[in-house]
C-alpha cells in the first residue's frame, strides 16, 4: 500500500534523473549547445545554432581525424536559473567539455561563472553584454560574435558621421537596454552628436504608440532603438504606421538580426540602419555556406549568431586537435594563441580578454523594389575594420589584461 | 510637456483602452452570466489573430473577411471547450474554472509556440485603412481611428443586447435561476454554451483588430491576460458597463503614465486595482460577491 | 455566490490528541528514508531544487488547503527572500545561516504587510489582489539597483554554515537543505495539527459561526498567511544559496502559477501532497527541457486533467484509496 506511495516518488525521481546518468568516458569531445529553442530568440539562435555546430563538426572532419565528437542540446528558456542548472548538470554529470551559444546576457553571465569554477570552456555567440570581456572576463570564456560595445560603436558612430547627429532613445527598461543606451550615447556624443531625449519603456511592451509620439515630438533625426526582439520589431512596425520614416526620421536598430527583418518584411523595415558581424550574401564563401545551412533549416538564412557558433566550434576543434586535450582552460588559452580562419568571418584573432576580433558591417535594409530574391535584405553601408570594431583592450577593466 | 502633445497621448490612450475594453467585455460577459473565470481569454485573443493570419495565407481571404470569420472560428472553439470541459465544473467553486482555463491557455500557447516560434508573423494593415490624418498635435493613423470606432460600436452593441433586449433578459434570468427559466421552455445549457462562444468570439475579434498593429505571435495574449483581469476586477466582475468604462479609462491612465513615469506603465493598473479593492472590495460597479 | 472550499478540498477530520497517526509517521519515515538515500542515486543539485520547491509548495498549501484562500502572488515571498539572502551573503558578507534568516525575515515582513491589506477579501478577489501586490514587488525588483535587473544577483557565495559546515561540498549542502525542508515541513504539520489548525478549519468551514463563537477569524487567517509567507521565504532564501543566484524568474507571476500546479497535482490540503507535486513538476521540467514548448503544453494538460478528473491530486487519491489522511 505504502509501496504505491514509494513508487510514485521513485518514479518521479527516476523520470527526472533519467538524463542525469551517462556512462561517457573522456575519450569524447562533448559540445553542449544551449540557447532559446522555442522563445523570443529561437529564430536568432535556436535549432539553427545546433545545425551550425553540426556543420562545423562535419567540416572539421572529426571522423577522419579519429576524434569522437558529440553534440547535446538544451533550451534555457532565457532564464538564468534554468541555464545554470543545465550547465551544472552538464559539467558534473554528463561530462560536457564546452558550452556554446547562450543568448540572453543574464544566462551567459551565470554560465560564465560556473564554467570558470569548474575549469571548462564557454564560447558565447548569442549574448550581448560587453561585461563578458570586461569586468566578468574569464580565462575559460571567449566572446565570439558581437557585443553591446561593438553594436553601439558601429551603429552610433557610423550614423553620426553620415549626418544623423540628433538622437532620441527608445530604451527597454532593463539592464541590457540601459547598457546599450549608455554605450551608444557615449559614442554619439564623442562623435559630435546630441541626444535630444530618451524614454524607457517596460520590458516587454506591445504598444509603442505613446513612445513613438514622444520621439516624433523631439524632432530628432535618428530614433535609436535600445531594445531587442519583439520590442524592436513592434516599434518599427508601429513606426511605419505613424509615418516616422515618411516624416523624415530614421530608425537605428541597435540590436537587430536578419530574422527580425524577415519577420517584419521589407515594407516595414526598409531604411533601418543596423550593425551585424555577418550577412549571408557578403561573398562567395558566405553564400556557399549559407546555402548549405538553409537546406537544413527550411530555407532560413543564418543569423550572425548562428554563423558565430559555426566559427567558434570549428576553431575550438582545431585547438583540441593541436593540444590533444579537452581541458577547458588549456583549450581556451590555445584558441587565443592560434589565429582564426574560417569561410564566414575570414581571418581573425582572439584577444587576451577573450574577445574575438573580426570586421563589423553597417547595413541598411533595402526597399522592397531593390530586393532581387528571398532574403535579399541588406546593402552594405560601411565596413568597420576589426581593430576599430571592438572596445580597446585597455578600456575594459578585465583583470586578465596586463597593463 | 506642452498641452498639445498631451492631447496626442490621451488619444493614444483611448485607442489602447479600446482593446482593453473589448477584451474585458468578453471576460465580463462570461463571468457575469456564467460565473466562469476565463483565464484562456488571452490565448483565444491570440488564436483570433492567428486565424486572421491563416485566412490570409491559406485562403487568400483578407482583413474584412477575417473580421467576420475569425471570431466565428474562435467562438466555435469556445463552444467545443465549453461542451467538453467547462460544463463539468459548474457545480464547483469558480476557482476550478480559473485553473482549468489557465491550463487550456498553457496548452494553446504551447502548441502555437511549438509550431510558429516566437518571432512573430507579419500581417498587413488593409489597404483601405492605411495612411492617416494630420491632426496638428499628432499624426493619427487611420487604422487606429478605425479601432476605436469599431470597438465602441461593438461594446455598446453588446451592452445593449444584454441589458436591453429580450434575449439578454433570458440570459440574465438563466444565470439567476436556471431551473425556473428552463421551466419556461428555454434551453438553458445551449444558451450558456452560446454565451461562452460569444464571449470568446469577442476575444477573437480583438485579436483580428490587433493583428495588423501588434506582431501576430503566440505570446501576445500571455501578459495581456492579467491586465485584462485587473480591468474586469476593477470595473466589478459581472458589470459589463463597468468593464467598458474601466477599459477605456485604464488606457488613458496608462497613456499619462507613459509620459510621466514610463517604466511603471505596465504596473500602474495593479496599483489601481489594489487601491480600488481595498476601498470597494467588489469593484467600482460590481455587485458584492 | 460565496466561494466555499468544501467543494474542492477533501480534508478528513484531523485529531489533535494523537499528534502523529501511525500511518502518517510511517509515510514520514519513508519520505525521510528516500530523501537520505536519494543524493547517492540521483543528481543532488536537481534534488535540492526539488526540495526547495517542495517547501514552497507546503507553505502555499497551508494557505489554500487549510484556509481556503488561493493566492496568486506567492512568488513575491519566494523571490524577495531570495534577493535579500543573496544580497546578504554576497555584498554584506553574512554567513549562510544569517543570510537565509534575513531572507526569511523579509518574506515574513512582506507577508504581514500584504496579508493585512488583503485578508479581508475572498475567492477571486483575493487571488487578484495578491496578484496585484506581487506585480508591484516584481516592478520593484526590476527597478531596484541591487537586484541587478534581469541579470539577477549572481555568484552568491555559499560559505560555511555555523562556521563549520562547508556548503561548497555538494553532499554537505544537500543534507543542510534536506534539514531545512524537514524543519519547514514539520512546522507546517504542527501548525495544522494543533488548536490553531482546528480554529482555521472552523473558520474555513463556516466563518460567521466561528466568529460568533468568539474567534477573531481575520487574525487567524492573517497568522496563517504570514506563516505561509515566512516558510516560502525560507524556501527562497535557501534556493538562492543553493544556486548562487537570485533572479527575476522567482518574482514573476508565472512562478505563482507553478506553485499552484505543484500543489494541485500533489493534492490540495494533504500533508505530503505538495512535496510529491513539487518533485513531479520539477522532474517533468528537467525531463522535458529538451523538448521546448512541449513543457508548457504538458503543464497545461496536467492542470486540465487534474481539475477535471483528478481533483484530489496524487496523494489525495492515494489517501482515498487507503482511507487514511495523508
Amino acid at each position: 500500500m505504502l509501496i504505491t506511495r514509494v513508487l510514485v516518488l521513485t518514479i518521479a525521481l527516476i523520470a527526472a534523473t533519467a538524463t542525469a546518468h551517462a556512462q561517457i568516458s573522456d575519450g569524447i569531445v562533448k559540445i553542449g549547445v544551449m540557447n532559446d529553442q522555442s522563445g523570443t530568440y529561437a529564430d536568432i539562435t535556436g535549432p539553427g545554432s545546433t545545425t551550425a555546430a553540426r556543420l562545423a563538426v562535419e567540416d572539421f572532419g572529426a571522423a577522419k581525424k579519429g576524434l569522437k565528437v558529440e553534440i547535446v542540446v538544451a533550451d534555457h528558456l532565457n532564464k538564468p536559473d534554468v541555464g545554470s542548472s543545465i550547465a551544472r548538470q552538464w559539467y558534473d554529470a554528463e561530462k560536457v567539455d564546452v558550452i556554446v551559444d547562450v543568448p540572453t546576457s543574464s544566462v551567459a553571465l551565470a554560465i560564465n561563472q560556473i564554467t570558470r569554477d569548474k575549469g571548462k570552456a564557454f564560447l558565447v555567440s548569442g549574448a550581448a553584454s560587453s561585461d563578458l570581456t570586461g569586468k566578468a572576463c574569464s580565462p575559460n570564456t571567449i566572446h565570439w560574435t558581437y557585443d553591446t560595445w561593438a553594436l553601439a560603436n558601429g551603429t552610433g558612430s557610423a550614423i553620426v558621421k553620415t549626418g544623423g547627429d540628433t538622437w532620441f532613445f527608445l530604451t527597454a527598461d532593463y539592464a541590457f537596454g540601459h547598457a546599450l543606451e549608455r554605450d551608444t550615447e557615449a559614442v554619439v556624443v564623442k562623435n559630435g552628436g546630441k541626444v535630444l531625449g530618451k524614454v524607457r519603456h517596460p520590458f516587454p511592451t506591445a504598444d509603442f504608440s505613446s513612445f513613438l509620439l514622444q520621439a516624433q515630438a523631439s524632432k530628432a533625426k535618428i530614433i535609436g532603438l535600445a531594445n531587442a526582439g519583439a520590442d524592436t520589431t513592434n516599434a518599427i512596425k508601429q513606426g511605419a504606421e505613424f509615418g516616422i520614416v515618411k516624416g523624415g526620421q530614421q530608425f537605428a536598430g541597435l540590436l537587430v538580426f536578419i530574422s527580425d527583418v524577415h519577420a517584419l518584411s521589407l515594407e516595414k523595415a526598409n531604411g533601418l540602419v543596423l550593425t551585424e558581424a555577418f550577412y549571408w550574401d557578403l561573398n562567395d564563401k558566405t553564400r556557399a555556406w549559407s546555402k548549405r545551412f538553409a537546406e537544413k533549416q527550411h530555407g532560413a538564412m543564418p543569423t550572425m549568431v548562428q554563423a558565430g557558433v559555426y566559427s567558434a566550434v570549428l576553431h575550438y576543434l582545431k585547438a583540441v586537435e593541436a593540444l590533444k586535450s579537452d581541458d577547458g582552460t588549456k583549450v581556451i588559452a590555445k584558441m587565443k594563441e592560434m589565429p582564426t580562419d574560417d569561410p564566414l568571418f575570414g581571418k581573425g584573432v582572439v584577444r587576451a580578454d577573450g574577445r574575438k576580433i573580426h570586421p563589423m558591417y553597417l547595413f541598411e535594409v533595402k526597399k522592397p523594389a531593390e530586393a532581387k530574391g528571398p532574403w535579399d535584405y541588406y546593402k552594405v553601408r560601411a565596413t568597420i575594420p576589426a581593430e576599430q570594431a571592438f572596445r580597446p583592450l585597455d578600456q575594459g577593466e578585465c583583470p586578465l589584461v596586463k597593463k | 510637456m506642452p498641452v498639445q502633445a498631451l492631447f496626442g497621448q490621451v488619444l493614444i490612450g483611448l485607442i489602447n483602452g479600446a482593446f482593453y475594453a473589448m477584451l474585458s467585455l468578453g471576460l465580463s460577459v462570461i463571468f457575469g452570466l456564467l460565473n466562469i473565470i476565463n483565464f484562456a481569454h488571452g490565448a483565444l485573443y491570440m488564436t483570433g489573430a492567428f486565424a486572421a493570419y491563416f485566412l490570409l495565407q491559406w485562403a487568400g481571404l483578407g482583413y474584412w473577411w477575417s473580421l467576420l470569420l475569425a471570431p466565428i472560428a474562435v467562438g466555435l472553439l469556445g463552444v467545443v471547450l465549453e461542451k467538453t470541459m467547462l460544463k463539468r465544473l459548474y457545480h464547483l467553486d469558480h476557482l476550478y474554472g480559473l485553473l482549468l482555463t489557465f491550463g487550456i491557455a498553457l496548452i494553446i500557447q504551447g502548441g502555437f509556440r511549438n509550431e510558429f516560434g516566437s518571432s512573430g508573423l507579419p500581417y498587413a494593415i488593409p489597404s483601405q485603412l492605411t495612411g492617416g490624418y494630420n491632426l496638428g498635435f499628432m499624426f493619427l493613423p487611420t487604422y487606429r481611428a478605425w479601432v476605436v470606432v469599431f470597438s465602441i460600436v461593438v461594446c455598446v452593441g453588446t451592452w445593449v443586447v444584454i441589458e436591453r433586449t429580450r434575449l439578454g433578459a433570458y440570459l440574465r434570468a438563466a444565470t439567476e435561476n436556471p431551473t425556473l427559466v428552463r421551466a419556461f421552455g428555454i434551453n438553458v445549457p445551449r444558451m450558456i454554451t452560446l454565451t461562452y462562444g460569444f464571449g470568446v468570439a469577442l476575444a477573437g475579434l480583438a485579436g483580428v483588430l490587433a493583428a495588423p498593429i501588434y506582431q501576430v505571435n503566440p505570446l501576445m495574449g500571455a501578459d495581456l491576460i492579467i491586465v485584462v483581469f485587473a480591468v474586469v476586477v476593477i470595473g466589478g466582475m459581472g458589470s459589463i458597463m463597468g468593464s467598458i468604462v474601466t477599459g477605456f479609462t485604464l488606457g488613458i491612465v496608462e497613456g499619462f503614465t507613459k509620459v510621466f513615469y514610463p517604466e511603471a506603465s505596465n504596473t500602474v493598473i495593479f496599483v489601481i486595482m489594489a487601491l480600488v479593492l481595498l476601498v470597494r472590495p467588489a469593484g467600482l460597479f460590481g455587485r458584492t460577491a | 455566490m460565496t466561494a466555499t472550499v468544501k467543494d474542492y478540498v477533501v480534508v478528513p477530520p484531523v485529531s489533535v490528541a494523537a499528534a502523529w497517526p501511525r500511518h502518517q509517521m510511517l509515510a514520514f519515515a519513508v519520505m525521510v528514508g528516500l530523501l537520505v538515500i536519494a543524493p547517492f542515486v540521483a543528481y543532488p543539485v536537481f534534488l535540492m531544487k526539488a526540495l526547495c520547491f517542495a517547501l514552497f509548495a507546503c507553505a502555499f498549501n497551508l494557505l489554500i488547503g487549510y484556509v481556503g484562500l488561493l493566492s496568486f502572488g506567492h512568488a513575491a515571498f519566494l523571490g524577495s527572500a531570495g534577493y535579500v539572502s543573496a544580497q546578504s551573503a554576497k555584498v554584506w558578507g553574512l554567513p549562510p545561516e544569517l543570510a537565509i534568516l534575513a531572507g526569511t525575515a523579509t518574506a515574513a515582513g512582506l507577508g504581514l504587510v500584504i496579508g493585512a491589506l488583503t485578508i479581508r477579501s475572498r475567492g477571486i478577489y483575493f487571488a487578484n489582489i495578491t496578484l496585484a501586490f506581487a506585480q508591484m514587488v516584481f516592478f520593484f525588483s526590476v527597478q531596484a539597483k541591487f537586484t541587478g535587473g534581469e541579470d539577477g544577483i549572481q555568484a552568491v557565495p555559499q560559505g560555511r554554515l555555523l562556521g563549520v559546515l562547508d556548503l561548497q561540498q555538494t553532499y554537505t549542502l544537500y543534507f543542510v537543505v534536506l534539514a531545512i525542508f524537514l524543519i519547514g515541513f514539520l512546522i507546517v504539520y504542527r501548525a495544522i495539527h494543533s488548536p490553531f489548525g482546528q480554529v482555521l478549519k472552523a473558520v474555513r468551514e463556516n466563518e460567521p459561526r466561528a466568529i460568533s463563537l468568539g474567534y477573531r477569524a481575520e487574525h487567524y487567517k492573517l497568522m496563517a498567511f504570514v506563516l505561509s509567507a515566512t516558510l516560502s521565504g525560507l524556501a527562497g532564501g535557501t534556493k538562492a544559496l543553493v544556486f548562487q543566484l537570485a533572479s527575476l524568474t522567482d518574482v514573476h507571476w508565472t512562478m505563482s502559477g507553478e506553485v499552484v500546479l505543484m500543489t494541485l497535482l500533489g493534492g490540495l490540503g494533504t500533508v505530503f501532497g505538495p512535496a510529491v507535486g513539487a518533485f513531479i513538476v520539477i522532474g517533468l521540467e528537467h525531463w522535458l527541457a529538451q523538448l521546448g514548448s512541449w513543457l508548457t503544453i504538458v503543464q497545461g494538460a496536467i492542470f486540465v486533467v487534474c481539475v477535471l478528473t483528478f481533483r484530489r491530486g496524487v496523494v489525495g487519491e492515494l489517501s482515498r484509496l487507503l482511507r487514511k489522511p495523508l
